[in-house]
């Protein structure tokens, strides 16, 4: 049972990854607009050297949860092009096999965008080394945006302002994910107290478990309604 | 499937709302292991909602329907397997080869040892040579084609398939024809304007008028070229 479970879940991730390894669209939009992103927090915030070290937290997981927005948004269209999504629906396999599915391969993406981000702004935001600690926290906190992400990118895809709703709806909904990871973060990068970081680490855990929790609790009665 | 039932899909009653609107308003149908029957009816009469009901990728609001003695919705998880349904999108990934959507539905439907009937079906639907190429660069005929491959691949007892010959050019319509007319066994419901083709295929054409089933034809009754005047009579002009 189980492993039938994991078997479909890994057939539907390994599907989204070897499309968009021939496309590229999903990761080649969520690139482009988080160096944008950086870019333009760069510009706009116009700090000094330390300021930028104070920022630099904030930065980097406003630029993913807004990346990882955009790419769910393309994912629900990629998917409702020639009704894949009810290829999935009409098939034998649990539903929570499918959010798991779709939730390793949006958590793969942000994963990506993430580590593409970190050297590019410990450079522009004057960091003296890259703090190895973040490399604890970035991909629990992908893995949360990614639960979350699919679980209402779900619940928005039959609505016809699913573009707009989308962020309207995560942005309230991931903002405990938003605080963990940004206090855990500023822990590493020498902001707040180091002891500090275990905590903040532990809170993100237990935020990524609630999500992951609700999006397979909750999946299959998105999917139905 | 279970199977002492004679009769593998029993609808009663069934309705379905679009909003406040209702599309199906009471409609019946009985559909006998192996029968082949046509969905006749103007647009808006329902035909494609019976079948995505059937299919399970909606929910009626009232009425029950029951595939193979197993009721729908509750009993959805051990009905999937057994349909195979084709509906007004083709159900494949752009981005995948056609050989690419046939391997993951028989993953998704944990087929055993797929590739021999893969490959058969693509050669029957005359896509073996162009098998490596994404679906994205295929015309609209070329992918309804793999999306009938892709409905058959399960070798479903029940076919549900709405206006499956669209798109089809002559030599796409004969293959659809040969691959419906070698599995008689199977029992399938397929909505559809083209009424000669139905007449070809069909014992029974069902005629749809405003969310009910209107008549309820034998086609061995019908003389040959006026299954349309039939339903003109019935529903207006076709």
């Amino acid at each position: 049972m189980l492993r039938d479970f994991l078997r479909a879940a890994l057939t539907i991730a390994g599907k989204d990854l070897r499309a968009e390894l021939r496309s590229r669209e999903l990761l080649g939009l969520m690139a482009l607009f988080a160096l944008l992103a950086i870019l333009v927090f760069s510009v706009a915030l116009e700090l000094d050297r330390p300021g930028r070290q104070d920022a630099v937290s904030g930065v980097l997981w406003v630029t993913l949860l807004f990346a990882s927005i955009l790419g769910h948004n393309r994912s629900v269209a990629l998917e409702r092009e020639h009704g894949g999504f009810d290829a999935l629906l009409l098939a034998p396999v649990a539903r929570g096999a499918i959010f798991l599915g779709k939730l390793l391969a949006n958590a793969l993406f942000t994963l990506i965008i993430a580590l593409l981000l970190l050297p590019l702004l410990t450079i522009l935001y004057n960091l003296p080394d890259f703090p190895p600690a973040l490399l604890l926290i970035v991909p629990p906190g992908c893995l949360g945006l990614a639960a979350i992400g699919t679980l209402l990118a779900a619940m928005t895809m039959q609505t016809r302002a699913r573009d707009s709703l989308l962020p309207v709806l995560l942005l309230p909904v991931a903002l405990p994910l938003l605080f963990a990871v940004l206090r855990a973060s500023n822990a590493a990068l020498g902001n707040l107290p180091q002891a500090e970081l275990q905590t903040w680490i532990s809170l993100l855990l237990l935020i990524d478990a609630i999500y992951l929790a609700a999006g397979f609790l909750l999946f299959e009665y998105v999917l139905e309604s | 499937m279970h199977e002492h039932a004679e009769v593998l899909v029993d609808v009663k009653g069934l309705v379905k709302l679009q909003g406040r609107l209702p599309v199906l308003r009471g409609l019946d149908l009985q559909l006998q292991r192996g029968a082949f029957v046509a969905l006749l009816g103007p647009n808006g009469s329902g035909k494609s909602t019976l079948l995505r009901l059937l299919a399970g990728l909606s929910r009626p609001d009232a009425g029950s329907i029951y595939i193979g003695g197993w009721k729908l919705p509750d009993e959805l998880v051990a009905v999937r397997p057994h349909i195979g349904y084709l509906g007004h999108e083709t159900l494949l990934h752009a981005h995948l080869s056609a050989l690419e959507n046939l391997r993951f539905c028989a993953r998704l439907y944990s087929l055993h040892e797929p590739e021999p009937r893969i490959h058969n079906l693509l050669q029957r639907v005359g896509l073996d040579r162009r098998a490596q190429e994404p679906v994205r660069h295929f015309s609209r005929g070329m992918q309804q084609r793999l999306a009938i491959a892709r409905a058959l691949l399960i070798d479903p007892p029940l076919l549900l398939l709405d206006e499956p010959f669209d798109g089809l050019d002559s030599d796409g319509r004969d293959s659809l024809q040969g691959l419906l007319q070698s599995g008689r066994e199977r029992s399938v419901l397929m909505a559809t304007h083209r009424h000669a083709l139905a007449e070809g295929l069909a014992d029974r054409a069902l005629i749809l008028r405003q969310g009910v089933v209107a008549e309820d034809l034998s086609l061995a009754d019908v003389p040959p070229g006026t299954l349309a005047a039939r339903q003109a009579a019935l529903t207006g002009p076709v």
